[in-house]
């Protein structure tokens, strides 16, 4: 594999108020590599993601994208420099339409005189284009995301992130809310976003997806570095023991 | 294929009740507007119609449609906006005082808008940056601190007579001889032209914008804004600015009508324009409605008023009458989102 380091947290930190969410966290990630992290409810998982993303700053700690430090000051920032987030509560918005959920915060726009207005034309056709090469079925491009399925919704969240040709994709649970006939198509799009050389970061309770998809995998445990492994090297069981804090 | 079939099933098992629904949510407000404009018609065929009447209506709309009009942006962000009666008494306050002075006309007229301009900032500032947990507060708290100034800085009593050129927005008419041949009575108020102009732009702005559309997000969720990378904080304030920017032109428009500021001006018309903003179609959850259903909004409840007035219905019985619409209203959209919800 190749060892072109994209994305690398040293010794992050991150306080609400007198709450420890995450204690000197490292976290490193390679080109094209599919990263899990697992770890119990308020290991600080999504906290760290939240960090990664833009969307929380860190209290201490440093980020680096392709080796060079950052700061984040929102998740704007972090899209700019290739990262995209497909977030567990889906961040969508149900009253826009699927395409406009996609483009949100960067729409497709067209100058007339010193005004931009929205290019409506042009962000049908790029949503279309978009959820085709995905091979996303749906019934319109302009159909309300409140009606979607639940699947169809993380479909949407996954399209938004892969719109802008992502460089690291980080998904929160991408399969937990899911039937069991979409887990696999979920978990084949983030295949194939790893032969495409984007970097993935997969937060899952789900063994089967971690096993799956990931090359390698950290445990956190109670906001802390707790664990790591390449996905050779490790077993079920032992993964199963981070996550609940055992290590031999 | 399970799935078209599922649907397919739903639909048979949908009442006729319950798919006609979507079609009165789209259509049903202006049918409305037409059945109220018949049945008046019907009621007082010399004067509803005529042309005193009609312009009468847009005169008495314009003012109170600026109001709601911002009330609707505010509300589509989930938000609400008490302070714009007082906005609208506040700014009329300034335009006089500053008229009084013998201030030029020019600058007279910028008055009314720069303060509801700067009272909207305010709002959106306290709701954003001091973290007030609900625009209610605010805005409640400056419904009060608004009126209490404009009546500070007049003394509480009213001030009378502005300057022609002042008075053109609210009062001014545009002559019809070329239609209606020389020196004939009608006109179209100045104020009509100006509430249309500025409806357009408005529904340019929520329509074809990024910051439009960003508005629509932030109602509909506000966490997802908020991912996208849009600064939530910076749209609300510019939410809110325009609403009271829009009450200031409310207030332009009041004093060219009345001639006159007085401390009871706009009292009470925050809740007309939250009620003509709801008529209209918005969801009070945020995330819905349009420019056409506020503006029919303001209609219905034009209309309404005018009709029970000419016919010498009590204020008593229009009060019922427009408390009832609103309920009716709101209870179509409360039906409206749990047959979105339903799967």
């Amino acid at each position: 594999m190749s060892d072109q380091l994209v994305l690398e947290a040293k010794s992050v930190s991150k306080y609400f108020g007198t709450i420890t969410a995450l204690q000197n966290v490292d976290l490193h990630l390679n080109k094209g590599e599919v990263l899990g992290v697992v770890g119990d409810n308020g290991a600080g998982k999504s906290t760290l993601m939240k960090v990664l993303s833009g969307l929380y700053k860190p209290s201490e700690g440093s980020l680096f994208f392709d080796k060079e430090k950052v700061t984040l000051n929102s998740p704007r920032d972090s899209q700019n420099l290739g990262l995209e987030m497909v977030y567990q509560d889906l961040a969508l918005a149900g009253n826009l339409p699927i395409g406009d959920n996609i483009f949100l915060g960067r729409e497709p726009t067209r100058k007339v005189g010193p005004f931009n207005f929205l290019d409506h034309k042009k962000r049908k056709i790029l949503t279309e284009e978009h959820l085709a090469k995905l091979k996303i079925n749906v019934k319109s491009a302009d159909q309300k995301v409140e009606e979607l399925s639940g699947g169809q919704r993380q479909a949407v969240a996954i399209a938004r992130a892969t719109a802008f040709n992502a460089k690291i994709v980080l998904m929160d649970e991408p399969t937990a809310a899911l039937a069991v006939k979409e887990v696999g198509k979920v978990l084949d799009l983030i295949l194939n976003l790893k032969k495409l050389g984007v970097s993935v970061i997969v937060i899952s309770h789900r063994m089967d997806d971690i096993f799956t998809v990931c090359d390698r995998v950290m445990a956190l445990f109670q906001g802390t570095n707790f664990a790591q492994s390449e996905l050779k090297n490790t077993s079920r069981d032992e993964v199963i023991g981070w996550i609940m804090g055992k290590k031999d | 294929m399970d799935h078209g079939k599922k649907r397919l099933m739903d639909k048979n098992q949908e009442t006729l009740f319950v798919r006609l629904i979507p079609f009165f949510e789209r259509y049903g407000i202006l049918l409305l507007i037409l059945i109220m404009i018949a049945v008046l018609h019907l009621l007082q065929p010399d004067v509803f119609l005529s042309w005193r009447n009609v312009t009468n209506i847009f005169k008495q709309v314009s003012w109170q449609s600026m109001l709601a009009l911002g009330v609707f942006m505010v509300i589509v962000t989930a938000g609400i906006d008490l302070s714009v009666g007082s906005i609208i008494m506040l700014s009329l306050m300034g335009l006089a005082i500053a008229s009084k002075a013998g201030m030029p006309w020019y600058i007279v007229m910028l008055i009314a808008p720069a303060i509801g301009f700067l009272c909207g900032m305010f709002n959106g500032i306290g709701i954003t940056l001091l973290r007030m947990p609900h625009p209610f507060i605010m805005t409640l708290g400056t419904l009060y601190i608004f009126r209490g100034i404009g009546n500070l800085i007049s003394g509480g009593v009213p001030i009378t007579g502005f300057a022609e050129q002042i008075r053109v927005i609210g009062n001014g008419k545009i002559k019809l001889d070329v239609f209606f041949g020389e020196g004939a009575r009608e006109y179209i108020p100045t104020s009509l032209i100006l509430m249309i102009v500025i409806f357009f732009i408005f529904w340019i702005f929520l329509n074809h914008t990024r910051i439009g559309k960003w508005i629509y997000a932030i109602g509909g969720n506000p966490g997802a804004a908020r991912a996208a990378g849009i600064n939530v904080d910076r749209i609300l304030i510019i939410v809110y600015t325009l609403c009271g920017f829009l009450a200031g032109i409310g207030g332009l428009i009041l004093a060219g009508r009345t001639n006159s500021a007085y401390p009871n001006a706009g009292l009470q018309s925050e809740l007309d324009a939250i009620a003509a903003v709801i008529i209209g179609g918005a969801s009070f959850f945020g995330g819905r409605g349009t420019v056409l259903g506020v503006f029919a909004g303001v209609m219905i409840m034009g209309i309404l008023r005018n009709g029970l007035n000419l016919m010498n219905v009590s204020v008593f019985w229009q009060q019922v009458l427009i408390g009832s619409i609103i309920i009716l209203a709101v209870y179509i959209d409360v039906l409206r989102r749990q047959l979105a919800t339903r799967t």
